[in-house]
């Protein structure tokens, strides 16, 4: 098993160091940043200035080093629109973030993996068949407008839930049942197809033979092995889930990293977007790497491995 | 009942591209001609509308049915071009890793980790914003963004042909390695990976309408049904409308894919992709 997971953890490192390389290569595209920055109404003289204040007129590899070394210390750089520590702008907003994250996380959990086991132990049936469509109907579903539809139905008509904004805990729900929906019918077709697979083996068979009760069986026996894809799954789908929370952020006016970086991106604060992108890139490589090892510590034959 | 799903979607698909190919014909106004004195005309079935604009007028009086029509031509467009690139770039990379093993797949395993850390939504529009936001920049940000799953497909089933016999025949009658890849490899892969198109063809469409939404896709006033949601936002509470519609046809076009997709996949019995 140790094995196993230092050849994970070497390639995760691997894979950070590219991913930092990455997203100081993203805010280089458009050639000149010193341009961008400075805005379409600049003179030569302002985009000079900008060039030279912001370090922007040294050669490329030696930006890339600078920030590089800086970024491995905690030290993003500072945000041109602040002026305050791109660090501390992240750190503030994070917990917004994740709340959301793991609101939509836990939404999509307690959903998909009963809708899961009914289809499995119903299989072919009506029911099985109803669950596949509202499968495929989530994954049909564009998330910014099924917030929208939300907002209308659940806010305004029913006024069920707030609308914006997470001044009381009410407004995590309409968002977090949004980023959910994505995450649902991949969870979902996990858990039962891992269940089909659990009820049709030899120890369940044993389990019935002996005369357990069909929810001992389907809960303890069949779900504890069907479960283990779910949870590496469901890590990895926390990973997109925060990468794709930008959208519902912006709908919701949730001002979490995702809204951040998105008024970032259209304010040329080059510093925050390439923080968020190497943040975000960061927490997906350490929920894989989660996810490994949970693996590794459920699954007995990767243990040995 | 797999058939029927299949040709469901087919059915849906074929529809929109037919409206997309024959908007012009279709549309029975121009849409992008403006009519201040026309604004936000509620569709024909609702009180106040008229057979005049079936669906309504937008904010600047643009006739709703004629932008939804031309829409089409936006996603199917994004759709299928998108495909095309994403699918030359994951097969390449996944029949080389699948073929050649080795350290070719090694590098290949890396490159595809390396592509799934990216968040997908931030990278996107970070690209369009820098480099100017236009239909081209975002079938190709999309298409070099969405090709991990043709690589991971192409890879694994490229591994379960390599060993077979008529590779082997092939080899020993002397074929080079390129032949060998074009016409032996890639003909007895292509099924699996024809469900993964659709699969990246539905995610395309729906990220191209959430670019647009938020403002960094594809530039007005073309009328991308993301765009025309963004635009509807402002007047929601007050006229739902503008946000069913182009909505729902995003929906069903979404829909439509991933049936075909999902009916395709038990029809050849691909197995998960």
């Amino acid at each position: 098993m140790l094995q196993f997971l230092v050849r994970r953890a070497v390639l995760a490192l691997l894979v950070c160091l590219t991913v930092l390389m990455i997203s100081f290569a993203l805010t280089r595209l458009s050639g000149d940043l010193a341009v961008s920055i400075a805005g379409p109404n600049a003179t030569a003289q302002d985009i000079e200035t900008i060039r030279t204040n912001y370090g922007l007129d040294r050669p490329l590899p030696i930006q890339f080093v600078d920030w590089a070394a800086h970024a491995a210390e905690g030290d993003l750089g500072s945000s041109y629109l602040y002026h305050l520590p791109v660090a501390k702008l992240i750190a503030d907003r994070m917990p917004i973030t994740l709340t959301l994250g793991l609101t939509g996380l836990l939404i999509a959990l307690v959903t998909a993996i009963p809708l899961g086991i009914l289809a499995a132990m119903k299989e072919g049936s009506l029911l099985d068949k109803g669950i596949g469509a509202i499968a495929l109907i989530g994954q049909a579903m564009p998330s910014f407008w099924l917030a929208l539809v939300l907002i209308i139905w659940l806010g305004l008509k029913l006024q069920l839930l707030p609308i914006s904004g997470v001044d009381e805990w009410q407004g995590y729900i309409m968002p977090g049942i949004v980023l959910a929906f994505s995450a649902i019918p991949a969870l979902m077709r996990l858990t039962r197809t891992g269940m089909i697979d659990a009820l049709s083996s030899d120890y369940i068979r044993t389990a019935r033979a002996k005369g357990l009760s069909i929810a001992s069986i389907v809960l303890k026996h069949a779900l504890r092995n069907a479960a283990m894809p779910v949870v590496s799954v469901a890590a990895v789908q926390l990973g997109f889930m925060l990468g794709g929370s930008i959208v519902i952020e912006a709908v919701f006016a949730l001002h979490g990293v995702g809204y951040l970086a998105w008024e970032s991106i259209s304010k040329n604060d080059f510093p925050v977007v390439q923080a968020v992108v190497l943040i975000l890139a960061l927490i997906y490589i350490a929920l894989t790497l989660l996810a490994d090892g949970l693996n590794a510590v459920l699954d007995p034959r990767l243990r040995a491995a | 009942m797999r058939r029927v799903s299949a040709a469901l979607g087919g059915g849906i698909i074929a529809i929109v591209l037919l409206v997309a190919i024959f908007a012009p014909l279709l549309a029975p106004h121009d849409p992008y001609t403006q009519d201040l004195m026309l604004r936000m005309v509620p569709p024909e079935w609702m009180d106040g509308g008229s057979m005049a604009h079936p669906f309504g007028t937008d904010q600047l009086g643009r006739d709703y049915l004629s932008r939804l029509l031309y829409g089409a031509r936006i996603s199917m467009l994004i759709g299928v071009f998108t495909v095309i690139t994403s699918g030359v770039i994951g097969i390449t990379l996944g029949v080389m890793g699948g073929y050649f093993g080795g350290w070719t797949d090694d590098v290949m395993m890396f490159i595809i980790t390396c592509r799934l850390s990216i968040p997908l939504i931030l990278v996107a529009l970070t690209v369009v914003a820098l480099v100017g936001s236009s239909l081209t920049v975002v079938i190709l940000t999309l298409g070099l963004l969405l090709w991990e799953r043709f690589a991971v497909v192409s890879r694994t089933t490229t591994m379960q042909v390599r060993n077979l016999d008529y590779i082997a025949a092939a080899r020993a009658a002397g074929a080079s390695r390129l032949h060998i890849v074009l016409r032996e490899v890639l003909p007895n892969i292509v099924t699996p990976l024809i469900v993964v198109a659709t699969l990246e063809m539905a995610l395309a469409i729906l990220l191209e309408a959430a670019l647009s939404f938020l403002g960094l896709g594809v530039p007005p006033p073309l009328p991308s049904w993301g765009l025309m949601i963004a635009e509807g936002k402002d007047y929601m509470f007050f006229s739902p409308w503008v946000i069913m519609i182009p909505g729902v046809a995003l929906f069903v076009l979404v829909l439509g894919i991933n049936l075909l997709g999902d009916g395709l996949r038990d029809i050849l019995h691909t197995g998960r992709v």
